[in-house]
């Protein structure tokens, strides 16, 4: 018998397998994964993504017997009163007295439920969006460099010691030099041991010999050293710059009296999902955002989904912070620019002008893309708000902005998907 | 023995290499088992889980569905609504039993009892296992077959290999020898033909297509049907079996992956068949062991109150009408039927003698357990030793079910029924009879190359439409031309129902 403890081998044998199922269930996971989205929100289903999903591409089939014709008998057990010739009224659902057989992988396989990781419900969930207009500016900063192996060096750190290269270095130097071998010096100190002590001629006339000879190879082993300083050598690196595409994404959101907690809600999910969105699929794209009231503020993560504030709204006061930030971090020749307002389209009346001119003159010039969501409440009219007039106008005179209204929850997903679904801008002025 | 050192409630390497003694000794002496050396794997749930997904074995080539079986077995796993099996144990030899890391010291116990040497006894001992299947070679074959498809991934494209194994899994239970007629299979041997045959590269001669005129030439010989279908060893069963030699269209690797499922399936037909006396011989074997430990005390009381809940949550049989009636219990019913035998051999009353005359009070009860473990499968086992005491204890009854008019009860657990209820209670154990039997007819030479397959229909009872076209498209992809299945009635030989599929274009 033998006892072999396996609980410290490889986990995960049945990923490979679990990648094939995704890949065979794709059309269907993302259709799946879609409506879940309508249903919660992305960010808190944290855990415990369960996926129902139902697929003929995922079916085993075989031949198997109809279970709805034909006869046949079934042996059960646990009979409380019947006699031999009872006649009992057929089930409703099925044909057959019981279960006995096919219960096992037949019936309830055509739809399953399993489990996706957040990792996996993403990737599903974002496939196929994209920022649009991205383009490659040179960054000069310093994190956008990569160390490429490039030779080898005689310096370098103890960590990039290559050993392979040193002791073939070291192994040509002593052969060249003629270093003795460990069991050369072993090899004489070994027979002078064997002619022991005898004193006769010979053997003293040896002994003389082989000491001499001895101290020659121990004298010339301590000389040349084993690894000298000229063999060792390093791994090179060079930093090479990356070319990066990089980023900006200003979140515009108004938190002004006028939005309600439900349209505040709205606006925080599709912004938490335009996070989550960046963060998993672009490395460089650095998120800014600013809220306002009748004055804006950039805010950090925390404070801009969490902190509630209230006061009048004056839209422009966001743009004039915008581009405060942007002409303070993001120069326009190194960031491709992108910008993202959520508001319920209120505004005060003697601000329209001013933020339709900054936004014309100053800020879509600068943004590759910019988005506007307008919140509304479950069921409230459909009203044009003096936001939209104003935006609607300046698309007509040639402005690129992308506009979706929301009202409940559920359109909050393919509202994101149309605004930054790939070749968007097209679908999004429609 | 000596009752030294009482086990500890949680497990450790030393407490195995005891337990293991100790029920060795209970199982070698008293039962006199006949075991494959033993190699017990101790493993983590997640493992469990992954051995799971791939039909059990420890090697598997990969595919997308037991991807499948993985995430719905681990959503059912993670939410408590199903227990994992109470060990995996392979058909091997050596044998390889797992055990969980979870389980305590008195699961391990039992776990061994039951896996490594009741399962090890009778897969090394039943005749079905003897004959069809190889322990010796299993595991290398297996090995080689995962190899072999992942080079074929690799060359061929995955969607390319998956294609011929979605194909050949479909048509899994079509490939199977039901009856013995070639010597027992070594897969040794079949490993290394198989790597003889990648070597003579892509030489693909093939007898069926001989036939096919040359331009012009007239002269072919006009096979009359009976030289045609002795040529193509028609009829043929084993559907797998007659694509690997003769669907013209396949390619080298195409054919050996069709073998691979094949060999496969046909390996575990015998588990298929056994699967009452499999448990129930394990079940017996540690319910005696455990009982006997205690007894030499080995095992405390409290292990034996731990024992009890787990053997008798897994030997409970709801009754027909309780919600919880999933189809009958084989540990159930193999473990009482066992220690029912054990009975009749020791105790036996009056009725005992007259309904089983051959083993009522013979006292060797080992023997003719042994005996019985080796020599059947679960459709005979119950036709020679369901006793009458059994039936009352189980009340089964036979409910008849012609698909349209009310059920009716044709036998119960009384004088009269109790030769019904035990035939009919053979017949539903009886693979062959749960599964529609499908052959290989004939192949049309001398037109378009159509397939002909025939469901001989029992009782009325035809196949399932839908899935059985699904099926049946897997077929006509691997054929390559057009495939008709007819259903004929095997009492009057009348044409029921004809399924024509045509090959998907590739």
């Amino acid at each position: 018998m033998n006892i072999v403890d396996r609980r410290l081998n490889p986990k995960g044998k049945s990923l490979s397998n679990r990648r094939r199922f995704i890949r065979r269930a794709k059309q269907e996971l993302t259709e799946a994964v879609r409506k879940a989205t309508g249903e919660r929100s992305v960010s808190d289903t944290g855990s415990d993504n369960q996926i129902w999903v139902k697929a003929d591409r995922l079916k085993e089939p075989s031949i198997r017997h109809s279970g709805e014709m034909g006869e046949r008998d079934h042996v059960l057990p646990g009979n409380k009163h019947y006699e031999e010739g009872d006649r009992l009224k057929r089930p409703e659902q099925q044909g057959g007295g019981g279960g006995s057989e096919g219960a096992e992988d037949g019936g309830g396989e055509d739809a399953f439920q399993f489990a996706l990781s957040q990792d996996e419900f993403l990737d599903i969930f974002f496939d196929d969006l994209e920022l649009p207009d991205m383009l490659r500016k040179q960054m000069k900063s310093s994190d956008s460099f990569t160390p490429v192996r490039a030779g080898h060096a005689v310096s370098g750190s103890i960590s990039n010691l290559n050993l392979k290269r040193t002791m073939r270095n070291s192994l040509a130097r002593r052969i060249a030099l003629h270093r003795p071998r460990p069991a050369d010096i072993d090899e004489k100190e070994a027979e002078l041991l064997a002619l022991g002590d005898a004193l006769d001629e010979e053997t003293v006339a040896r002994r003389g010999e082989l000491t001499a000879r001895l101290e020659v190879l121990q004298r010339r082993s301590k000389r040349i050293p084993f690894i000298d300083p000229v063999d060792v050598r390093y791994n090179r690196f060079e930093l090479v710059p990356q070319p990066v595409t990089s980023a900006v994404m200003f979140c515009l959101m108004d938190v002004s009296g006028s939005m309600t907690e439900h349209m505040k809600d709205l606006a925080k999910r599709f912004y938490k999902l335009l996070y989550l969105f960046l963060q998993r699929r672009y490395k460089n794209v650095q998120i800014v955002f600013i809220r306002h009231t009748h004055q804006a503020k950039e805010v950090d993560e925390e404070t801009f989904f969490m902190s509630t504030e209230t006061g009048g709204t004056v839209v422009s006061t966001a743009f004039e912070e915008m581009m405060r930030v942007v002409k303070a971090r993001f120069p326009r020749d190194q960031w491709n620019i992108y910008a993202a307002q959520a508001s319920d389209g209120d505004n005060a009346s003697n601000d329209n002008a001013r933020a339709a001119a900054l936004l014309k003159r100053f800020v879509l010039p600068a943004c590759q893309y910019f988005a506007y969501l307008e919140v509304k409440d479950e069921g409230g009219r459909d009203v044009t708000t003096d936001l939209w007039r104003t935006y609607d106008q300046l698309i007509k005179g040639g402005a690129e902005i992308a506009m979706r209204k929301v009202s409940e929850r559920a359109q909050i997903y393919p509202v994101f998907r149309a605004l930054f679904a790939k070749d968007a801008k097209a679908g999004a002025k429609a | 023995m000596s009752a030294a050192k009482k086990l500890e409630p949680d497990w450790d390497f030393d407490g195995l290499r005891r337990a293991y003694d100790a029920i060795s000794d209970i199982a070698l002496k008293e039962l006199k088992l006949d075991l494959y050396p033993n190699q017990i794997e101790v493993i983590t749930f997640e493992q469990m889980l992954d051995a799971y997904s791939s039909i059990g074995m420890p090697l598997m080539y990969k595919h997308w569905s037991f991807g499948k079986n993985f995430a719905r077995d681990e959503i059912l796993y993670r939410h408590g609504l199903r227990n994992l099996a109470y060990e995996i144990v392979i058909n091997s030899n050596p044998c390889i039993a797992y055990l969980m890391e979870e389980n305590s010291m008195m699961m391990q116990t039992l776990v061994i009892a039951h896996a490594a040497f009741g399962h090890n006894h009778f897969f090394k001992n039943n005749n079905l296992f003897k004959q069809w299947t190889d322990a010796d070679g299993i595991l290398d074959y297996l090995e080689f077959a995962k190899t072999y498809i992942s080079r074929c991934e690799d060359r061929y494209g995955e969607e390319a290999v998956e294609r011929v194994i979605d194909a050949a899994h479909a048509l899994m239970a079509q490939g199977v020898n039901r009856y013995p007629r070639r010597k027992a299979m070594n897969l040794r041997d079949e490993e290394k033909r198989a790597r003889d045959r990648l070597e003579e590269q892509e030489r693909n001669y093939n007898e069926l297509w001989r036939t096919v005129p040359t331009k012009g030439v007239r002269a072919r010989p006009a096979y009359n049907e009976i030289e045609r279908k002795k040529l193509l060893g028609l009829p043929e069963e084993n559907v797998l079996y007659f694509l690997e030699k003769n669907a013209p269209l396949l390619k080298t690797w195409e054919r050996e992956i069709l073998r691979i499922v094949r060999q496969v399936a046909q390996y575990f037909y015998p588990q298929k068949q056994t699967k009452m006396m499999n448990e129930g011989c394990a079940t017996f074997v540690h319910y005696y062991i455990m009982i006997r430990l205690h007894e030499t005390g080995f095992l405390d009381e409290g292990a034996m109150l731990e024992f009890f809940q787990s053997h008798t949550g897994a030997t409970y049989q709801p009754d027909f009408d309780h919600p919880g009636y999933s189809g009958l219990n084989p540990y159930a019913v193999g473990f009482n039927m066992m220690t029912d035998i054990q009975r009749i051999c020791t105790n036996p009353t009056d009725e005992d003698r007259e309904w089983l005359p051959d083993i009522a009070g013979k006292g060797d009860w080992v023997n003719v357990l042994k005996d019985g473990w080796a020599d059947h499968r679960d459709e005979s086992f119950i036709r020679q030793f369901l006793s009458p005491a059994m039936i009352r204890k189980m009340k089964f009854f036979d409910l008849h079910d012609d698909s349209e008019s009310d059920l009716v009860v044709k036998a119960i657990h009384n004088e009269r029924g109790y030769q019904t209820v035990r035939s009919k209670l053979a017949n539903q154990y009886d693979v062959v009879q749960n599964e529609p039997e499908i052959e290989v007819v004939d192949v049309d030479l001398d037109g378009d190359r159509r397939l002909m397959v025939q469901h001989r229909v029992f009782n009325g009872i035809m196949v399932k439409e839908k899935e059985t076209a699904m099926v049946l498209q897997h077929l006509a992809n691997l054929w390559g031309y057009e495939v008709m299945l007819t259903e004929i009635s095997a009492q009057t030989g009348l044409v029921l129902k004809r399924h024509v599929t045509q090959p998907a274009p590739q």
